[in-house]
């Protein structure tokens, strides 16, 4: 009888600290990203809400917001194809180098992106390796839309991977086993059992990548060359308005992109909330299975 | 679904292919950060003229960003048709790479620069430090606000300016000039990483005594944070600055636009173009144009690179390569 009030006691902490961290917490996320954010749309619309919307429909904003969309288009299912691939050969096999193949998938996440941008100058560029072939060849990759897009793939390599290597490897491979001794064709099996598995996985996964596509900065920024109207994304775009001393049209570009960011995370979070009971079905349907 | 993921695959492969059938009569100018309101005024001028002289209409691409890095861009392939600089090292650079003619400077009139500009001083409302010329600028207790003299045009034209003015003193030579920079640089609390951060520090965080910058710089300033915040101040003897324009050979070679790059750099010595200029607080090379905007221009006695330091080629290597003077202060101090 003794023994759960004095166990209370060890673990609970007293009101009044309880109250301190909550406080601490939640003031923290307050000053660090609530405030921040709402300065951002203060400034967008600092001179009303006129000068904030023809700051978006200027010719330059508009081609920028553009670019970042294509950009984002044409990454994503290179990342899902690479992305799936990968997590499959990572989580259903066994062969030599799979730890160095993972090794290899985090190594976006390790290198500076500015790195990343000069390597890839160094590899197009006109001085660099493949430069001089590129030029006679007349086909443009750097400061041109294939570098961006290059770089971008780069950066947001790992998300759609690293989400589906642990979901894979929870899931294991008996029902892909099952589906092909039932006469299904790889195919088939791919379209029937694995990924119907894994779609709320990969789905977060693309979330994610697609909020690292839209945002680059330092990367984007190395290879793009600058041209308005033709390889400025959005993120290059704020911070040339902004060294203009344009100051609404800077926080205006940049509130597009913070609600493309606010956007990702509900359905990132509608998302994580399906997956979560996915695997709580997956973990409660799995022992009556076996029984 | 999949004939959605077909349907959108063949719209991407076609738009990419179209891409380039689309592409029309085109000029790109790489130039510095913050020539964006100059040109943004002057294409369209050009435009009219083109399309009055050619019949063509010409589409114009602007690219914008510190200017060390857009030649460096415009070297690893960036496609630009004319580069217009703020420095003469920056062009130096594409030509020793072989982009622009060796002679670039003599390829248009007043050395390729089709305006100058000049550095002036920045400081408080009403001029409360009382500072008129250089030497203020060394007295303690007064602090300096400049970029980067290594990394940025605008430090390094301020870094030239005081070097020269102190040169041509009374007894002035190599040793006074040094000492006379480096009691400068001891007034200056930080190094900005860029004429806009220097601007930033001084009149947002309001650090320090007085700004050095272009004069034309000053104008933008007014129209971001008000006429009567700040006084300009014209040393007694400053540096002329020079903006080189240049054409990259390879590029208009490759692309066929050689007439049209001439005929975009010489319009800027049009009186149309150089009105422009004065329009934009650049110092007109126009002796007319110079005299109807007389007012926003005060007499100035200045000095050129060429002139006291003999050119870039010289001043860069002497001044602020590693082991440059730039390095020898530093490093004392």
């Amino acid at each position: 009888m003794s023994v759960p009030p004095a166990r209370r006691r060890a673990t609970a902490e007293p009101a009044w600290l309880r109250h301190l961290l909550l406080a601490v917490g939640l003031g923290f996320l307050f000053f660090f990203l609530l405030l921040p954010l709402l300065a951002v749309f203060a400034e967008a619309f600092a001179a009303g809400g006129r000068a904030y919307l023809e700051a978006l429909q200027d010719h330059d904003a508009r081609s920028a917001i553009t670019l970042t969309l294509l950009v984002a288009v044409l990454v994503l299912p290179l990342n899902i194809c690479f992305g799936v691939a990968a997590a499959w050969a990572i989580a259903k096999f066994e062969f030599r180098g799979k730890s160095l193949l993972i090794t290899l998938i985090d190594l976006p996440f390790a290198v500076s992106p500015v790195v990343v941008g000069l390597v890839f100058l160094l590899i197009f560029g006109a001085q660099g390796l493949f430069g001089p072939w590129l030029a006679a060849n007349d086909i443009k990759v750097v400061f041109a839309l294939p570098a961006i897009v290059l770089v971008t793939m780069f950066i947001t390599l790992p998300f759609v991977a690293r989400e589906l290597i642990p979901l894979m490897q929870a899931q294991g491979r008996e029902e892909e086993e099952a589906a092909v001794s039932l006469g299904a064709s790889g195919w088939q099996m791919f379209r029937r059992v694995t990924l119907p598995n894994i779609r709320w996985g990969l789905l977060y996964g693309v979330i994610l990548a697609n909020a690292r596509a839209m945002g680059e900065f330092g990367a984007v920024s190395v290879v793009s060359g600058h041209i308005r109207g033709e390889t400025n994304t959005l993120p290059l775009h704020v911070e040339i308005l902004y060294n203009e001393y344009n100051a609404v049209g800077a926080f205006a570009s940049a509130s597009v992109l913070a609600l493309l960011a606010l956007v990702t995370l509900v359905a990132k979070t509608v998302v994580e909330w399906r997956l979560r009971r996915e695997v709580r079905m997956l973990s409660t349907a799995l022992p009556s299975e076996h029984n | 679904m999949s004939r959605f993921i077909r349907q959108l695959c063949a719209t991407l492969a076609l738009g990419l292919c179209a891409l380039p059938a689309l592409a029309q009569l085109s000029l790109l100018n790489v130039s510095y950060d913050v020539a964006r309101d100059f040109y943004k005024d002057y294409n369209p001028l050009f435009q009219k003229h083109w399309k009055a002289l050619s019949g063509e209409s010409v589409e114009l691409k602007q690219s914008h960003a510190g200017s060390s890095k857009q030649v460096r861009a415009v070297a690893d392939g960036l496609e630009a048709d004319v580069v217009t600089m703020n420095q003469a090292s920056d062009v130096d650079f594409l030509a020793e790479k072989g982009l622009v003619a060796k002679d670039y400077a003599r390829r248009f009139p007043n050395n390729a620069s089709p305006y100058t500009s000049t550095m002036v001083f920045i400081v408080r409302k009403d001029n409360p430090k009382a500072i008129r010329d250089w030497p203020d600028l060394v007295k303690p207790g007064v602090q300096v606000i400049l970029p980067h003299p290594k990394n940025t045009g605008n430090g390094r034209y301020t870094y030239l300016a005081a070097w020269g003015f102190a040169l041509r003193q009374p007894g002035g030579n190599e040793r006074t000039a040094q000492e006379f920079v480096a009691r400068l640089l001891q007034n200056a609390p930080l190094f900005a990483a860029g004429g806009r951060d220097a601007t930033t520090t001084f009149m947002q965080r309001r650090i320090g005594d007085v700004l050095v910058s272009f004069e034309s710089e000053a104008e933008l300033i007014a129209r971001e944070f008000g006429k009567g915040e700040f006084t300009v101040v014209y040393p007694s003897l400053s540096i002329l600055t020079e903006f080189p324009v240049a054409i990259v050979n390879p590029v208009v070679d490759k692309k066929g636009t050689r007439k049209l790059a001439q005929a975009y750099l010489e319009y800027l010595w049009s009186p149309a173009g150089q009105e422009n200029a004065a329009q934009n607080y650049l110092r007109p090379r126009s002796p007319e144009i110079l005299k109807k905007y007389a007012e926003q221009f005060p007499p100035v006695r200045t000095f050129t690179v060429d002139e006291v330091f003999g050119g870039w080629n010289k001043a860069f290597p002497a001044h602020f390569k590693d082991g440059g003077s730039f390095d020898q202060i530093y490093q004392k101090k």
